[in-house]
């Protein structure tokens, strides 16, 4: 049987087969609009529409905006196009409200209502797996989860309202640092006499318009990795909450999630439906409240994303207990690595704020050396109290 | 000065910007006949975004490491096109006056001097400075204004500001530039975007949308192979084999800056510069030309004569 999925008989036309594509990306999480069916069919009569792969670059080409949606979109592809010869039965699937990344949500989140209909959106496709529902969609429910931890039945929307609160003061504390250096900029306090001059040429040298420069802020960038093993569980609530403040807070922030792997969820949480970008986290965090293993994980981090990310303007706040069931030595070179690219670390360590609390674990140890500011932090309030260290950092 | 603004003269007023049409009709597979014969061997994936972009007329924005060949595609594809490259470097500063446009002030002045001692004074004079004669073309301005469309090269996009992504929306776009005294250039023709970025930065989704996306990897075996054949044509066939067998092996390494291309091309030309026939069979020169694929104290010192003596084994 050919690999290749069939079309009802009342099927329109390619043009609806594609636009029926579009919008399958769409639910799947890539921002398409609408001008991208047009200019997928344009593309097609460029290339050998006939051939499969042909079509799958140019569409890849057109549909895709960054690497990971360029990874993904082969998945997608096949889960449309080549179905094994099941036979679609309508291209252009009924409009769904507030599903879409782009469309703001209006429900305050509190229900359990997204993604149990089995054909909703299919959060974090890349390695959920697929389900069939009869009408030859792959999608990837939320329904499968429940086998998992689902991190929904952890973080409630009202925990996050108030980490949201939390975090933009401390992205605030942390990320205002007026630079050194000084730029042309209206209403300054100095004048800017380069420029000043520069200007006065197009006057005949009189300087009729005084330009003037201050210092500007320089943003620093938070890049935080979040511990979700079994031994951080009884925090792990504070501190997703507390992520998905940050990632609604401040834009230029960056969140990971490791246990035994390091996951990525930067793009997960900035989804604009609360509770599905919790859905969409604990489907990206298979293995949640399981062994860890961090100073692979941080090692992982140093090796790839740091290197895209990490830079003299950023911030790394690791929320960890500091067991480790791996060799301690590779925290501290991972450390060691991250510290040489310019940034600044911070380690919250729940366990520090018991009484007698000595870092004596053998990953604890050997990163201090390495660390900026090594501070407790079990609850929120906690992580409030830390604002004004944050700033003198 | 802002009086001059409502007059608006239109600098070429119907000049119709058409998509690009100089190889319309051919299939990206010839595309990509054209850019090895300029010596550079793009991926079916590539071929097919600057196949695509020539014909719909959009920007392409290539992605990947550095060391990839990403400006190496424009250089090529201006080539095979026969036409002029014009680059734009980003970088965090970059602004209106370095990209697009600015009067030229001194010669503005010198023509006032001269208007005066003429006893020529008033509109004429004004309207002759605020000519396009006195105007800089920064590269985005003289792209859209060549009579036939160059390639524009804006390189490491990521790097520049906020700013500058919201002025470079607007000229690819629309493909014309306001100057406040002289009112709308419309593009004459429409240059052929290509964008690169190493992604230190996330680009916004708008510019995201407008373009045509792909990621460049690192070559796979063949690929790197042909490449480096077509580069160096006089290099022997066990060398070439060896060299991007060990190139390959070393990416798998974990290093802190991954060699790119251009390094492979330097480190074939260092080991034919020496005579070096056989790889497995110059251990001091092979550790010797390392300096070319490694560039930092680290990597040298991971890359060890023992570990060297592993990666070129395994690759022979």
């Amino acid at each position: 049987m050919s690999r290749v999925t069939r079309f009802a008989a009342r099927d329109p036309g390619p043009s609806a087969r594609i636009i029926g594509f579009v919008a399958h990306l769409r639910e799947n999480g890539l921002r398409l609009g609408v001008a991208e069916a047009d200019l997928c069919l344009a593309a097609l009569t460029q290339v050998e529409a006939a051939q499969i792969e042909e079509c799958r670059r140019a569409l890849r080409s057109i549909c895709t905006g960054c690497h990971e949606e360029f990874e993904r979109f082969d998945a997608l592809f096949d889960s449309y196009w080549l179905d094994a010869g099941r036979v679609r039965q309508t291209s252009v699937p009924a409009p769904q409200t507030s599903l879409s990344n782009d469309v703001h949500s209006s429900r305050d989140g509190t229900g359990q209502d997204s993604g149990t209909d089995g054909t909703a959106s299919a959060p974090g496709a890349e390695d959920a797996e697929a389900s069939s529902d009869g009408t030859g969609k792959l999608i990837a429910t939320l329904q499968q989860n429940l086998s998992r931890k689902d991190l929904r039945d952890l973080v409630r929307p009202d925990d996050i309202a108030a980490a949201e609160t939390v975090a933009r003061r401390i992205g605030a504390a942390l990320r205002h640092r007026r630079s050194r250096r000084r730029i042309a900029t209206t209403g300054g306090q100095g004048l800017h006499f380069r420029k000043t001059i520069r200007r006065s040429l197009s006057t005949g040298g009189e300087p009729l318009h005084l330009l003037r420069k201050k210092r500007p802020d320089r943003h620093r960038k938070i890049v935080a990795l979040c511990d979700v093993s079994g031994s951080m569980s009884v925090y792990a609530q504070v501190f997703l909450a507390f992520l998905a403040g940050l990632m609604r807070a401040d834009k230029e922030a960056d969140a990971y999630l490791f246990h035994t792997r390091l996951v990525r969820i930067t793009e997960a949480l900035r989804d604009k439906d609360t509770m599905r970008a919790i859905g969409r986290m604990s489907l990206m965090a298979d293995g949640f409240g399981g062994g860890s293993r961090i100073g692979p994980c941080l090692q992982r981090f140093a090796d790839s994303y740091a290197k895209r990310f990490v830079d003299g303007r950023s911030v790394v706040l690791i929320l960890s207990d500091g067991y480790d069931t791996a060799p301690p030595g590779h925290t501290g070179q991972a450390l060691a690595r991250l510290k040489k690219r310019g940034c600044k670390i911070i380690w919250l360590n729940p366990l520090k704020g018991w009484a007698g609390y000595e870092p004596a674990a053998g990953g604890m140890a050997a990163a201090l050396p390495h660390v900026d500011l090594f501070r407790a932090a079990n609850t929120l309030a906690d992580l409030a109290a830390l604002e004004p260290e944050l700033t003198a950092l | 000065m802002s009086g001059q603004g409502g007059c608006a003269a239109r600098i070429c007023p119907g000049i119709p910007c058409h998509s690009n049409q100089r190889i319309g009709g051919v299939s990206y597979q010839e595309l990509q006949i054209r850019l090895a014969d300029k010596g550079y061997v793009a991926s079916d994936d590539l071929a097919v975004a600057l196949h695509l972009g020539l014909q719909l007329g959009r920007p392409v924005l290539l992605e990947g490491a550095a060391g990839v060949g990403k400006t190496d595609v424009a250089r090529t594809l201006a080539s095979v096109l026969d036409t002029r490259l014009i680059r734009l470097q980003c970088y965090e500063g970059l602004d209106a006056a370095q990209s697009i446009y600015e009067w030229n002030y001194q010669r503005q002045l010198l023509t006032i001097r001269a208007a005066a001692e003429a006893g020529e004074t008033g509109k004429t004079v004004e309207d002759r400075i605020f000519s396009r004669d006195f105007l800089l073309e920064r590269p985005l301005l003289a792209a859209i204004t060549q009579d036939q469309p160059p390639v524009l090269l804006v390189d490491e996009v990521d790097r520049a500001d906020d700013e500058f992504e919201a002025y470079l929306l607007e000229v690819l776009s629309d493909f014309q530039i306001s100057v406040p005294e002289l009112g709308t250039i419309e593009a004459k023709t429409r240059p052929v975007v290509v964008l690169t970025s190493n992604g230190t930065r996330d680009l916004s989704d708008a510019l995201r949308r407008r373009c045509l996306y792909t990621y460049v990897p690192f070559p796979d075996r063949v690929t790197e192979l042909a490449i480096l054949t077509s580069r160096c044509p006089g290099i022997d066939a066990q060398l070439a084999a060896q060299v991007i067998g060990f190139v390959q092996a070393l990416r798998q390494e974990e290093l802190e800056k991954t060699p790119g291309i251009a390094e492979m091309l330097d480190f074939a030309a260092a080991l034919m510069g020496l005579g070096v026939a056989d790889l497995t069979a110059a251990p001091v020169l092979l550790q010797a030309t390392l300096t070319t694929l490694l560039k930092t104290q680290e990597d040298q010192a991971r890359i060890t004569p023992e570990v060297a003596a592993r990666i070129g084994g395994k690759a022979a």
